[in-house]
């Protein structure tokens, strides 16, 4: 099997169509908080295509899980993100070599490319193959490395690139420089006189002290003076500068296709990985649901939504897990209960975790089973919506009537207050027509309403119902449980809360 | 060059953080009239004094013993120890006209160069100084720290020294050009610009021969290329540059040596500060006995509150107390009985005596500890009574959180903000919870219920102090060993406010 991408399994039928546009449920499941924190600071990889576009078959997410799963190697992420931050290098010097219009820098910019190219690819194929691989992507595209870097192509160009590196290393030489006139020859010994000043004042020194050097620069800013200075110190060792010129004629575009790609797609899993592991110190967990394209019976254990909890997370406040499952005939979660009480926070990451489990990726909880989906479809009330009540309450059936005709039998739908603005009982005859559409289609659906009677509509429909705390109603719990709906000293207790007892005192003061 | 007045073999340091309770110290044992009186007025004292005297909690018994024989030396020479004082003074001016430090970031290093090189000169002036002051008065000098001081600027500032230093600094004036070594770096551009002294002229002869046969390539820039010599101009600084740091880290090192003499210097100054006003005032000042951090001792004579004497210019009421083998100090007694000044001169003295200093007695005798916590009730933090004493757990937590078996806690009528029943219960529960580790515990309360429950207790290693009244009312303002007492003569304080007040 040739290598040709890290992230699809089928790559010969050239049917990948990559979505460039943004998904239109995105905003309402707050997908799109989720996948710009997932994709942060890596703009220079075009990223959010991959997020754009889920996969079709549990083979492709399957391929996914097995390199997803062994980049949480310490060492194999470590290879990786080694092998990219000096591929970010390479393009720099590369860029900055094609801007350049001094030969010789211009040149000796290529050679820099050049020579980190090949520890570049020398470094990946030895970290690579001290690891014990088991994904198909990453054993296939280990296969093709190390048969890269043996290539007549390769070794020529890594011989060359050492060759004339170690030469140019040699090169010593001294300027003179008094008022305008420069002097360019060979060194010739002359001592250090900085070391002989630092010797001299060392005994005072008391401890640390600030350095004054400036930092390895990565950029360049020659001018005229130091090009004619490198034409003279050219002339000083010309058979390194005609072998410099020769070399830069003969390795053009050296970089491989194939590894570029590479370079750029596992930064799919990287960026993920790298995103998910800020929530495990809080305690958060992810899994590899199994994802399946027949089985409606799906669960979740302790999922979350994962834009509130990145948000959250950075306030420091706690993050309240939920479950869900579905067995038998039933298809439809029916939300019901208090406001504030996480109805819609539920809604969202149902639809979440069948996103990001569509993609081939961990998602939140410590278990899951999700169902492969072929379209996604929400339907949130837009509360800013100024429009006539008859307006908008057309606009929700229109809605609704286009998302019915588009479902399939494996589409899932996900509906959030919708059909507020009319009376209950227009509600309620309303919402039993669709349920019935929803039904009839065999629809997996969540559905967050304030119409009780869906949630007992029928053997497809579970009753969820968000919980509030009764001591103190005014706080959410942000639980949503599978329940009927219902429609419904004090000192010494301060000190125990500081845990300032002569107990506590005992096990807080160690001995 | 180290200067070593702190410690016998290391620097005090300088950037360590204050005690995350620095502030409850301060507020409660009023520490700002103790850092002003040794300060006069002077910022950097005042820093100095209050870095050292928070630090003396990390510190043993043989620092505390140096710190006092290098006191005694500036009770004796106070004029010479000013003296020495001022010339590091005197440097860090030097370095005030010439920042380097800061100028060092984004300046032309030439310019860099020429500002160093120049606060090099100045210092070695400084330096001579130091020199001179050594050789007059070394001898009338006997603690080790000042004589290990003394004997160090002997050796290392003799006169070959300061020449060899001359005739680097000539050098660094750059009057016959500019000499670089430089290798071939990323990009064939110019790298590692190394500052070279060039070959000797006496040697150069023989050289010559060799190198002959190297070319020399040589061109000049216009005088009208402004863009040339602006790009030269640069390149001479790459060069300088990789001097200036050799340079600019020389005069750091000067720098540092004076901001250090100046700092340690500065915490004996304040000390003699501090004691020419007590002089003045009358009031005694000794140097304690530390006993070890396992020991429970604490015994003294006329301990008095410095920060009150500081602050009425006058002699105050002082006590007696021996406390040797207790570790719970329980205080009762009447409203403005000096119960809350003796828990002060307790803090106080343990404080002055971990930093070197001498304490406000006629003699003290303590063992020292590795924590100093203060639980002073905070009136301004009245709200309802209910949110105060969960303030007031809040910080004995915070208190508990960072205890150590060998520290001292001070508490001051806390855990009041409530019934006494419930009071006295947290308060027996936190006391009994930390003296039993073998913390020692200094607890002024009213709380009779407490104070007396522990009595009964007969424990071996309490003592119980009385804040005492005359049989006709008035007060000594003394403690005295006494059994806690039911009332605490609020009508005594009533009386003197409200019937003096109509007479």
């Amino acid at each position: 099997m040739t290598f040709k991408s890290i992230l699809f399994i089928k790559t010969g039928e050239g049917t990948n169509k990559i979505n460039t546009e943004v998904p239109p449920f995105f905003v309402d499941l707050n997908l799109n908080q989720i996948i710009d924190a997932v994709t942060a600071e890596r703009d220079i990889y075009d990223l959010q295509p991959f997020f754009y576009t889920p996969l079709q078959s549990e083979d492709a997410i399957l391929y996914r899980h097995e390199i997803m799963q062994e980049l949480t190697s310490d060492t194999l992420m470590a290879a990786i993100k080694t092998f990219a931050g000096k591929m970010i290098l390479i393009r720099k010097y590369l860029a900055l070599s094609e801007k350049l219009i001094y030969k010789n820098f211009k040149e000796g910019w290529f050679l820099e490319a050049a020579a980190l190219y090949c520890e570049t690819v020398n470094d990946l194929v030895n970290d690579l193959s001290a690891l014990e691989l088991k994904s198909r992507g990453l054993l296939s595209f280990r296969e093709y490395l190390t048969a890269y870097a043996k290539s007549d192509g390769f070794t020529a160009l890594s011989a060359d690139t050492k060759k004339l590196s170690a030469d140019l290393s040699t090169v010593k030489y001294s300027l003179h420089i008094n008022g305008l006139t420069v002097r360019v020859r060979k060194y010739e010994g002359e001592t250090d006189f900085s070391i002989e000043v630092a010797q001299t004042f060392e005994k005072f020194k008391q401890g640390t002290v600030k350095d004054y050097r400036t930092k390895l620069r990565e950029d360049s800013d020659v001018n005229d003076v130091e090009a004619r200075i490198v034409d003279f110190v050219a002339k000083l060792y010309p058979a390194i500068f005609a072998a410099l010129d020769n070399y830069f004629e003969q390795h053009t575009n050296f970089v491989a296709e194939t590894i570029s790609v590479f370079d750029r797609e596992i930064q799919f899993y990287v960026a993920y990985l790298e995103f998910i592991a800020k929530f495990k110190p809080a305690g958060l967990q992810f899994c590899y649901p199994q994802i399946s394209a027949v089985n409606k019976e799906i669960f979740s254990n302790n999922g979350f939504d994962l834009a509130l909890a990145n948000k959250l997370i950075s306030e420091g406040s706690a993050i309240v897990c939920n479950g869900f499952s579905l067995t038998g005939k039933e298809r439809i979660f029916v939300v019901s209960g208090p406001n504030q009480g996480g109805k819609t926070t539920f809604a969202r990451m149902f639809g979440q975790l069948h996103y990001l489990g569509g993609l081939g990726c961990p998602v939140p909880g410590s278990e899951a089973r999700l169902y492969l989906f072929d379209r996604l479809f929400t339907h949130f009330e837009k509360t800013e919506d100024i429009k006539d009540l008859r307006g908008k309450l057309q606009d929700d059936l229109i809605r609704v009537y286009e998302i019915l005709n588009q479902a399939t039998p494996k589409s899932i739908v996900i509906i959030n207050e919708i059909l507020t603005s009319t009376t209950l009982q227009d509600a309620i005859f309303l919402s039993k027509k669709v349920i019935e559409k929803i039904i009839e289609l065999d629809l997996l659906c969540v559905w967050v309403t304030f119409v009780e009677e869906l949630s007992t509509y029928g053997e497809k429909t579970v009753s969820m119902v968000s919980i509030i705390n009764p001591e103190n109603p005014a706080k959410s719990t942000f639980r949503v449980i599978r329940k009927p709906a219902d429609g419904l000293s004090y000192a010494i207790a301060i000190a125990e809360k500081h845990h300032l007892t002569y107990k506590s005192l005992q096990e807080r003061i160690k001995s | 060059m180290k200067v070593f007045l702190m410690y016998k073999d290391r620097d005090f340091d300088v950037q360590q953080q204050l005690p995350w309770n620095a502030p409850d110290l301060t507020q409660d044992l009023e520490l700002d009239t103790l850092f002003n009186a040794m300060a006069l007025g002077d910022e950097f004292l005042r820093e100095a004094v209050q870095k050292v005297i928070f630090a003396g909690m990390k510190d043993d018994c043989d620092s505390i013993l140096f710190r006092q024989s290098v006191l005694k030396d500036c009770l004796k020479n106070p004029v010479i120890v000013r003296n020495l004082y001022k010339i590091a003074e005197d440097a860090m001016e030097t370095k005030q006209k010439n920042h380097w430090g800061w100028l060092l970031e984004n300046s032309n290093p030439a310019y860099v160069m020429s500002v160093s090189v120049g606060a090099l000169q100045m210092f070695v002036g400084n330096l001579k100084q130091l020199r001179a002051m050594a050789d007059e008065h070394a001898d009338k000098f006997e603690s080790e720290g000042f004589k290990t001081l003394f004997a160090m600027i002997k050796k290392e500032l003799d006169a070959p020294y300061f020449t060899l230093i001359q005739n680097h600094l000539r050098r660094l004036e750059f009057h016959h050009g500019i000499l670089i070594g430089v290798e071939l770096g990323r990009g064939n551009e110019g790298s590692n610009y190394i500052l070279r002294k060039p070959l000797d002229k006496k040697l150069s002869l023989v050289q010559r021969l060799f190198t002959k046969k190297s070319p020399v390539y040589t061109f000049r820039i216009e005088t009208r290329d402004e863009g040339g010599s602006k790009a030269l101009e640069e390149l001479r600084n790459k060069g300088i540059k990789s001097a200036v740091n050799a340079v600019a880290q020389s005069a750091d090192h000067i720098d540092s040596f004076f901001s250090m003499l100046r700092f340690e210097l500065g915490f004996y100054v304040g000390c003699l500060n501090l004691h020419e006003q007590l002089e003045k005032i009358g009031e005694p000042a000794s140097l304690p006995q530390p006993a070890a951090l396992t020991e429970r001792q604490h015994a003294f004579q006329g301990l008095y509150d410095i920060c009150l004497a500081l602050t009425v210019k006058g002699k105050v009421v002082s006590n007696d107390i021996d406390a040797d083998k207790k570790n719970l100090i329980l205080i009762t007694g009447a409203n403005q009985g000096g119960k809350s000044t003796f828990l002060r001169s307790i803090g106080l003295a343990q404080m002055m005596m971990q930093c070197g200093m001498f304490v406000a007695a006629d003699n003290f005798r303590a063992n020292i500890c590795d924590g100093l916590f203060t639980h002073f009730k905070r009136e301004e933090d009245i709200t309802m009574e209910s949110g105060k004493l969960d303030e007031e757990l809040k910080r004995t937590s915070q208190i508990v959180d960072r205890l150590s078996l060998n520290s001292i806690v001070l508490f001051n009528e806390s855990f009041a903000a409530t019934n006494e029943r419930e009071g006295s219960e947290i308060a027996r529960q936190i006391t009994t919870g930390l003296v039993e580790k073998g913390i020692k515990v200094f607890f002024v309360t009213h709380q009779y219920e407490f104070a007396h429950g522990l009595w009964d207790k007969k424990l071996g290693n309490a003592i119980f102090l009385r804040a005492d009244r005359q049989a006709d009312g008035t007060r000594t303002y003394k403690l005295a060993v006494g059994e806690p007492l039911q009332t605490s003569y609020g009508e005594d304080l009533y009386k003197r406010i409200f019937v003096t007040d109509k007479s």
